[in-house]
């Protein structure tokens, strides 16, 4: 499990240690190959009313250097899916089916240790209310140099130097000074920066950004968004954008996947899903979306609620109960259909 | 959950039977508690006496029974009159704000500025050394809680829409704070009262423990204990041990139906 | 960098000043109810101080004396007077100053109450953490019972139970009879802490009698406030495993072990470490009765030893000097809490 075993090359994701070599994927071939590859992922949360179905058969890849956006109403699953793939979901969250292999490795069935050797090395993940989600009693520099330290072989003295350099590249003004900064005494946008400076310390291969930007003011998130952009084009890192925010994702990614009520209910190149949406819950988000602007949450026009995941009488289409579309063929299994263009949908009844 | 349903319900058996000796202990005791007997002094436990008898050859079982009434007494009576003082000041407080508030907020603070059984002690020895001020000694050192818990309730309650009907429609404040605000704040003074009766007991042991308060011959558990102390060295256990065991049961009871209230009006709180 | 520094150090100092400054009130309000109880002696405070055998005039030269002739603020005054100058009155019993006497016997109160914090400390915060980690297991219920027995134990009870059976029955402990067995001489007094003295002299042989002797106290003391620590620490330890700063030191793939202990510990024992104050009230209130079971030579023994001989000054300096004690020691949790919460520093 020491970092200072396993040394770091950009852009490739390592197993752990433990793993044996053969697992990873020739640097020669790269294509073909997804970066991550998640098939048909089931979870459950057991909650004080029963067993919630919360992920029900999720499949997803993500190219190396790929931009995939993420979007869904919060309580969608979207959140959970990759807290999930990192392990770090609380101990009422279970896995019942399902894989996911990043870059060989696989996410679900590795032990702990070996999980916790790939997360924050080459699989990163930044969130949503940056400012709580920095320690709040130690120093933002400190805060960097715990993540080189778990997984780079960075000596000691050459710590705080990288740290600050880590704060150089998220465009932080004035990084030495900041490197001694608690995080109450940055805006909210420092904060983010730093979060990211953190996710990124150890150039990983693919960086999850849950809402990043959420909270912030206009101008910062257009500013936090360039900067992820910029580093993935860059350093060739993936990036899956994860938000409530089509505009968002359309603007900033190649292909999007949207999720309703812990299905996968469509995915599609960016452009191909603006103009063609299949599934009906997309069709009515853009419908009433102008292109770039407003999130899922102020939608009116999709009625209806998400559906209680605990109830045990859930239609296989968890959206037929919303949807002006249902024929009787939606009380069949629900089956994914390949549209071309890279566009699959989940819908007896695409548009 | 069934585990700490069973606890609540051994809390409460044995909570109700020290209420029962509460009421009518003086009826139920084998012996005399006060009548002492040369020949059989410092008897262990045996099929006459279950708990011994003292340095007196008084009835340990008897002495123990009969002390629940004025332990219970005391704490009763001193968390009624933190009860009283505490809302009505604690309301004033919250309600007025402004230098209300200041002065009401400033004797909470300072009572709690000292160790509060010290403080108790120093006002038994300055007041006299009498049972009635045990219970105001008791008493002083619970107010502060009281005080604390009523203003925070009234406060955040005080601009709620009810109280602006009540107001609107002409009601005075005194009419406002009885009938629309104190019935608010009794569930939470309720768990406070609950929580604190143990301690309240715990407290005016301790202070006849060293000798306040309560006199000898009385029967109390705390001066039993004390008579006790010195035997324990020489293996007399029983003298100190049964009254110190009434003393530990009761106060358990109490504390552990004291959360169980407190999950049930305020599971945010349980901890 | 120097300028942040700069302000850094600034704020620190605007901080502890704050702090000086809340605490003042409460010192005042410390000193004005202790002369009130002065005032509140039963029966005629001067007949009292005058002695038993005093003729009327010696009564009316002792009122005078002791300025209870005069008006409450002019007697606050001289009360004042006699605190700036360290005068608490003299002990009828003893006949010397109450201030010398208490003094004399501060460093035993405090030993015995600072090892029993220490004991409480090492058992009760790894049983709060153990308990948060694994809710619903049996050491949470565990730590649940324990929380809610170890408030219930009258602490002279658990003395007594602890030297029958430690000492009477076993026999492991040395008896209950103060601080050090009359066989050997005490250390040389350099901090007044046995434990610590003794260690200066490097005689092994005294710090195991020492430590003999203050262990049944000591653990006494800390049973009674284990519960509200471990309590406290599996509360906020709780919260503080569910924060997204957790979350966040987990998605970097920190070792469970960091991101339990200087993630998650170091935050959650700032909320224990506000609540040091009441266990510190519960400490000093305990160990008078911890001291009369183990008859500890300290204030507490002291001012029960006056009480029974109502001898009131020794009491109410005892009072008072608690009293100052425990402001003293909020202040101290007050600039530690500054310490460790950088936060706090900079609150306006």
């Amino acid at each position: 499990m020491n970092a200072a075993q396993s040394p770091s090359i950009a852009g490739q994701a390592r197993p752990a240690g433990a793993v044996s070599a053969h697992q990873t994927p020739d640097p020669a071939k790269p294509a073909r190959v997804p970066l991550l590859d998640v098939r048909d992922l089931h979870l459950q949360f057991q909650t004080r009313t029963g067993v919630a179905r919360v992920l029900d058969g999720v499949s997803l890849h993500v190219d190396r250097g790929e931009t995939l956006g993420i979007v869904g109403e919060s309580g969608s699953g979207k959140s959970v899916l990759f807290l999930a793939l990192l392990g770090i979901l609380e101990a009422n969250a279970r896995v019942t089916a399902g894989s996911a292999s990043f870059g060989g490795f696989d996410l679900l069935g590795s032990s702990e240790a070996e999980r916790s050797s790939v997360r924050g090395r080459e699989l990163a993940m930044v969130f949503q209310n940056p400012r709580a989600a920095l320690n709040p009693i130690r120093r933002v520099g400190h805060q960097i140099e715990d993540v080189l330290l778990r997984h780079t072989a960075t000596p000691r003295h050459a710590l705080q130097a990288r740290a600050i350099d880590a704060l150089r590249r998220v465009q932080i003004a004035d990084p030495e000074a900041r490197y001694h900064a608690y995080p109450f005494e940055l805006s909210g946008g420092q904060c983010q920066r730093v979060m990211i400076a953190m996710a990124l310390a150890c150039e990983p291969a693919l960086l999850i950004a849950d809402e990043p930007t959420t909270g912030l003011d206009v101008t910062t998130q257009a500013a936090i968004m360039a900067l992820i952009a910029r580093i993935a084009r860059e350093s060739g890192m993936a990036t899956i954008l994860v938000t409530h925010d089509l505009g968002l994702a359309g603007a900033h990614c190649d292909r999007i996947a949207v999720m309703h009520a812990g299905h996968l209910v469509e995915t599609a190149p960016a452009a191909e899903l603006f103009a063609r949406p299949r599934h009906p819950y997309t069709a009515r988000l853009l419908a009433s979306t102008p292109y770039g602007a407003r999130s899922i949450e102020s939608l009116v026009s999709v009625p209806g609620q998400l559906p209680d995941l605990t109830r045990t009488d859930l239609s296989p289409c968890r959206f037929s109960e919303r949807c002006d579309r249902v024929l009787p063929a939606c009380a069949g299994a629900l089956v994914t259909r390949d549209m071309g263009e890279g566009h699959h949908v989940a819908c007896h009844n695409p548009c | 959950m069934r585990r700490e349903n069973l606890l609540t319900v051994v809390a409460a058996s044995l909570f109700a039977l020290f209420v029962l000796l509460a009421l009518f202990g003086p009826w139920l005791v084998p012996y005399d508690p006060l009548s002492t007997s040369a020949g059989a002094s410092l008897s262990p436990p045996d099929a006459a006496h279950w708990f011994g008898t003292d340095a007196l050859g008084r009835d340990i079982l008897s002495r123990v029974i009969v002390a629940t009434r004025l332990d219970f007494g005391i704490a009763v009576a001193a968390v009624a009159v933190s009860f009283v003082i505490g809302a009505t000041l604690g309301c004033l407080a919250g309600f007025h704000g402004g230098w209300h508030d200041r002065i009401i907020s400033r004797l909470a603070d300072t009572i709690m500025a000292f160790p509060l059984f010290v403080l108790a002690m120093g006002v038994v020895a300055a007041m006299g050394n009498t049972v009635a001020n045990i219970v105001i000694a008791t008493a002083l050192i619970n107010l502060p809680f009281y005080i604390r818990v009523a203003r925070a309730e009234v406060n955040v309650r005080r601009e709620a829409g009810y109280v602006e009907a009540a107001r609107l429609s002409g009601a005075s404040d005194a009419r406002i704070l009885v009938t629309h605000l104190f019935p608010n704040i009794l569930p939470p003074m309720m768990v406070q009262i609950s929580l604190n009766m143990g301690w309240a007991i715990l407290n005016a042991a301790g202070l006849s423990f060293i000798g306040l308060g309560v006199r000898p011959p009385a029967a109390e558990w705390g001066i039993m204990v004390a008579d006790g102390a010195q035997l324990i060295v020489s293996g007399e256990w029983w003298v100190a041990f049964f009254p110190g065991l009434a003393l530990m049961l009761a106060v358990f009871s109490f504390n552990l139906l004291g959360d169980g209230l407190r999950d049930l009006i305020d599971p945010r709180r349980r901890t | 960098m120097n300028a942040q520094r700069l302000l850094a150090a600034r704020a620190g100092v605007a901080f502890v000043l704050r702090r000086l400054a809340a605490a003042l009130p409460n010192l005042l309000g410390v000193v004005i109810v202790t002369f009130l109880l002065t005032r509140a002696l039963p029966g005629d405070p001067a007949a009292y101080f005058a002695g038993p055998a005093a003729s009327r005039e010696a009564i009316e030269e002792v009122r005078h004396a002791l300025g209870l002739d005069r008006g409450l603020a002019t007697q606050f005054g001289l009360y004042l007077r006699d605190l700036a100058q360290g005068d608490l009155g003299n002990s009828i019993s003893t006949g010397r100053p109450v201030a010398t006497e208490l003094v004399e016997r501060l460093p035993a109160s405090l030993e015995l109450t600072l090892v029993a914090l220490v004991l409480a400390t090492l058992i009760a915060v790894p049983l709060g953490v153990l308990a948060a980690t694994r809710p619903g297991s049996m050491v949470d219920h565990l730590c649940r019972v324990i929380a809610t027995a170890g408030v219930s134990l009258p602490t002279f009870f658990t003395g007594l139970l602890l030297a029958y059976v430690f000492y009477f029955l076993l026999g492991w402990a040395p008896p209950p009879t103060g601080r050090l067995d009359p066989a050997f001489s005490p250390p040389q007094a350099v901090t007044g802490f046995y434990l610590i003295d003794a260690l200066l002299d490097a005689d092994a042989e005294l710090l195991a009698a020492v430590a003999g002797q203050i262990a049944l106290p000591a653990i006494t003391l800390a049973l009674f406030v284990i519960a509200p620590i471990s309590r406290m620490t599996r509360a906020s330890m709780l919260g503080v495993l569910s924060s997204d700063f957790v979350r966040t030191a987990r998605a970097v793939g920190l070792s469970r072990a960091r991101v339990l202990y200087v993630y998650a510990l170091r935050n959650a024992l700032l909320p224990v470490v506000t609540t040091l104050g009441m266990v510190f009230s519960f400490l000093l209130g305990s160990s008078i009765l911890v001291e009369k079971v183990f008859a500890w030579p300290g204030v507490g023994s002291y001012a029960l030893e006056a009480l029974v001989a109502s001898d009131y000054a020794p009491v109410q300096g005892f009072v008072l000097v608690l009293a100052a004690l425990y402001v003293l020691l909020n202040l101290v949790i007050d600039l530690a809490y500054g310490v460790v919460d950088p936060r706090a520093r900079f609150e306006a």
